[in-house]
């Protein structure tokens, strides 16, 4: 009886759907008068997954002991454009003794490129030290797995040198506000260049760990440590102008951005 | 309204509870003297004038500028009936253009509301006057349309009573709507979230919680999990884009320490219409002390199931029955999904009453299993879904999935669920192995059968997309800007087939047509508007293209919406070539 009821059932079930498919249409037949009032003349949409964002970064602004009071460096990144073309600006230099020592000024144009890193391209200017000098930057920007920020730059200047520049950086947070940020930078150059006192290979590599504490995501006082080495032909330059190869600083200044 | 002649006038006593105040402060920023806003505005018949303007609120302690409608925030009840043609004179008071999208309604495309796609939006100082006629019943909701207003207030709740007497009996109801509200300008959260993707998330891994895991899970499984995450380079901590750092959880527009209060007398039967009206927060819903019975979702009609607790998406609704007795008051707490805030009121006797507020739920990480990146046992499943397993409901195994060619190398797609599955049974992330019996997909069916009744005649598939750390979002790994409209042919019974390759949760509403949510077999099984797709989640769903006209199709966070996941779908006639 059971089994009959159910038999019943799936053939009124499957008759029903039968009917459904070869009776009657499911939506009744569209009148060019519907059709006309479903597509009005509107204004076009507005979309804006395109929209342009900019950001300025002072990821240091940092005084160290080793060098005189008032001395002071900056290092600073800004940008501005889509998420996939963006123009970006790169800045750092050294001010001690009450004038600028070093600055270099970078102009590139950057395109998300991969799924995690972006393609750089454009100038790098030298300011200081010695005459200005100008070369051509290509590079890749962008996070490894495992959080690590890379950065690696090769600069290219007409008279044939080429510089070679790594960065990596890790953020470990030991609190949701006190992050402990790792750095090594190393600097190699294609040939030596005895005005800058610059020697071919393995120039010199910095590292650094600086502890920040944010206040607010945009604003972060931090304390640190800073390693400097110089290696190989620049090595022997800068002892033989009875400065020293390596050293080692403390530091403290501030990141924000906006 | 031929049912229930007492509804309405207590609907106005609720209005007067909107506005006592509680001394009751709960890790929520004071609350000062109520406005004339926090009034719940009721609005019934067939005509209503509604304008929208700037107005002043304090909900932090802080002046704001808030964007009302009728000076309401959330907007004025509107109260409609199944079968009357209502006329709806929207005015702009705003410096820029507006507009009001009914969402979940079925209504001719010119009346959809979507600024460039069914109208051109009202502009500043201008009025227009929209006209259809109610063809459903049920809890909905209206929101702005354009750019950020929703976020800045101009949302309201629907109710329209069906043309049919109920079957579901009832004595009273209250609608509770939910929604974030924020000091910040919305531009401005978006641009932070440009900047650094994070910036709201306070609650990150840090080296403190290594070591909590080393000592619970040991150091070798620890290492593995952070490696895995490590080497995705993605976030297990990361659960909402925009948290309570610098959301205001509300209900019915009173922040927690506010006590949104609804009445009822003991032994009553009150039915809660719950809207989640949230620009991106989703909210975990339930009654300390008291199981809910589910009765409707979207505003459809559903098999009455009595859970503890529901997950309300972005932009969906659930009516819940209760029945409240043997103690004065009720919480009605609504935990953010990030457990970063809450919302809440009290159902309670009289006005002024309080009941525990209970501690938030602890903050979930993400598993592997809930990025569809591998089988599910991660985090412990719940009862409800042993008892699936055990009845032989168990999840087909999900196909190999293949992804759309443009999200291969493509710098805004940030990963890709190896094995996504329908997770239809899944509590979901936060909400499995607590002990209480928490409401999922596969609990919702229709109280009628499939209403078009035909096997889709082909299948669309379209994978939910983003980069985190880019805060960029898309479909397909296209972003609306860049891509064609879906193109459905007027008539056809069409497949959708979502997969969720992000790690975030998304709710997908399809404008001017029902989703017809199937179940793992692939057989209908509840009508809905808005499709929650948790991450790692494949889900499909049918829709009868009978609808002609421009239709958005997007993601309801509205911050993935405006960067990009989004779609036009265009149903038309078919092209004869």
């Amino acid at each position: 009886m059971t089994r009959l009821l159910v038999a019943a059932v799936l053939l009124l079930g499957v008759s029903g759907r039968a009917w459904a498919q070869a009776g009657e249409p499911a939506v009744p037949p569209l009148t060019d008068a519907e059709r006309e009032a479903a597509f009005p003349d509107v204004h076009p949409h507005h979309a804006r997954d395109e929209a342009v964002h900019a950001m300025l970064l002072v990821d240091q602004l940092e005084w160290q002991t080793a060098g005189r009071a008032g001395d002071v460096s900056l290092d600073t990144t800004a940008w501005i454009g889509t998420d996939r073309h963006r123009f970006w600006f790169r800045g750092e230099g050294d001010r001690a003794a009450g004038h600028v020592e070093q600055a270099q000024l970078q102009f590139l144009y950057g395109r998300a490129m991969w799924r995690w890193f972006n393609l750089m391209a454009g100038i790098r200017q030298d300011v200081r030290p010695g005459a200005p000098r100008t070369a051509g930057a290509i590079g890749v920007h962008g996070t490894a797995p495992y959080f690590l920020h890379l950065e690696a730059s090769l600069f290219a200047e007409p008279n044939g040198r080429t510089h070679v520049r790594v960065e990596t950086e890790y953020e470990l947070l030991l609190t949701n506000r006190l992050v402990l940020q790792p750095l090594i930078e190393f600097e190699v150059y294609g040939r030596s260049d005895p005005a800058q006192g610059l020697g071919r290979g393995l120039s010199t590599a910095d590292a650094g760990l600086r502890l920040r504490y944010e206040i607010r995501r945009e604003l972060a006082p931090y304390i640190g440590v800073a390693w400097h080495r110089a290696f190989f032909g620049t090595a022997d330059r800068t002892a033989g102008q009875g400065r020293r190869t390596r050293g080692v600083a403390l530091a403290a200044g501030l990141r924000f951005w906006l | 309204m031929s049912t229930q002649p007492t509804r309405r006038t207590f609907v106005r006593g609720l209005a007067a509870a909107g506005v006592a105040v509680s001394a009751g402060v709960v890790r929520q920023p004071a609350w000062a003297a109520p406005a004339p806003r926090q009034v719940q505005q009721e609005l019934s018949g067939t005509a209503f004038d509604l304008r929208i303007a700037e107005t002043g609120v304090d909900i932090t302690g802080r002046h704001r500028t808030a964007l009302t409608i009728n000076g309401s925030l959330p907007g004025p009840l509107l109260r409609w009936r199944e079968g009357d043609t209502v006329t709806l004179r929207v005015a702009n008071a705003l410096d820029e253009e507006t507009s009001i999208h009914w969402h979940g309604l079925i209504v001719p495309a010119a009346m959809d509301g979507v600024p460039g796609f069914s109208f051109s939006g009202i502009p500043p100082g201008g009025r227009f006057d929209y006209r259809f006629t109610v063809k459903q019943a049920g809890t909905y909701w209206y929101h702005s349309h354009s750019g950020f207003q929703e976020q800045r207030g101009v949302a309201g709740p629907i109710v329209i009573a069906p043309r049919e007497p109920d079957p579901v009996g009832w004595d009273r109801e209250h609608v509770v709507m939910l929604s974030d509200w924020t000091d910040e300008d919305p531009a401005r959260v978006l641009g932070k979230l440009k900047k650094r993707s994070d910036y709201y998330n306070w609650r990150q891994r840090t080296v403190g919680t290594f070591l909590r895991d080393v000592r619970r899970d040991g150091l070798r499984a620890t290492l593995a999990e952070r490696r895995q995450w490590g080497a995705m380079r993605m976030s297990a901590a990361d659960l909402a884009d925009v948290t309570g750092a610098t959301y205001t959880y509300l209900m019915n527009g009173q922040p927690p320490a506010g006590n949104w209060t609804g009445l009822f007398t003991p032994g009553e039967v009150v039915r809660l219409r719950f809207v989640n009206g949230s620009g991106m927060s989703y909210f975990d819903v339930r009654l300390p002390g008291l199981p809910m019975t589910v009765v409707a979702a979207d505003g459809q009609p559903v098999r009455p199931v009595t859970v503890d607790e529901l997950r309300i998406a972005v932009a969906e609704t659930y009516d819940v029955l209760v029945q409240p007795a043997g103690q004065d008051a009720f919480t009605i707490l609504a935990q953010a999904m990030d457990r970063t805030g809450f919302a809440a009121g009290t159902l309670a006797v009289r006005t002024g009453l309080r009941a525990p507020v209970p501690a938030l739920d602890p903050r979930p990480v993400l598993t592997m299993a809930d990025m569809g990146h591998g089988a599910m046992g991660g985090g412990a499943m719940d009862h409800a879904a042993m008892d699936h397993a055990a009845m032989g409901h168990v999840m087909p195994p999900a196909s190999p999935s293949s992804h759309p060619a443009t999200e291969r190398g493509n710098p805004l797609v940030d990963m890709q669920a190896m094995a996504p599955a329908s997770k239809l049974d899944d509590p979901g992330i936060g909400l499995r192995g607590h002990g209480r019996r928490v409401l999922t997909y596969a609990d919702l069916k229709s109280t009628f059968e499939d209403p078009d009744g035909r096997v889709p005649g082909r299948t669309i598939e379209i994978h939910l997309t983003g980069h985190m750390e880019r805060f960029a979002w898309s479909f397909d790994g296209v972003k609306f800007s860049h891509a064609e409209p879906i193109r459905l042919d007027y008539g056809e019974r069409v497949r959708l087939v979502l997969v969720n390759d992000t790690m975030m949760t998304h709710p997908i509403h399809l404008h001017g047509m029902w989703s017809d949510l199937e179940d793992d077999a692939g057989a209908f099984q509840v009508r809905k508007h808005t499709i929650d797709m948790p991450p790692g989640s494949r889900r499909s769903y049918r829709v009868t293209a009978d609808a002609p006209g421009r239709w958005a199709y997007h993601c309801h966070l509205l911050f993935h919406m405006d960067t990009g996941m989004m779609r036009e779908v265009r149903v038309d006639r078919r092209a004869t070539s």
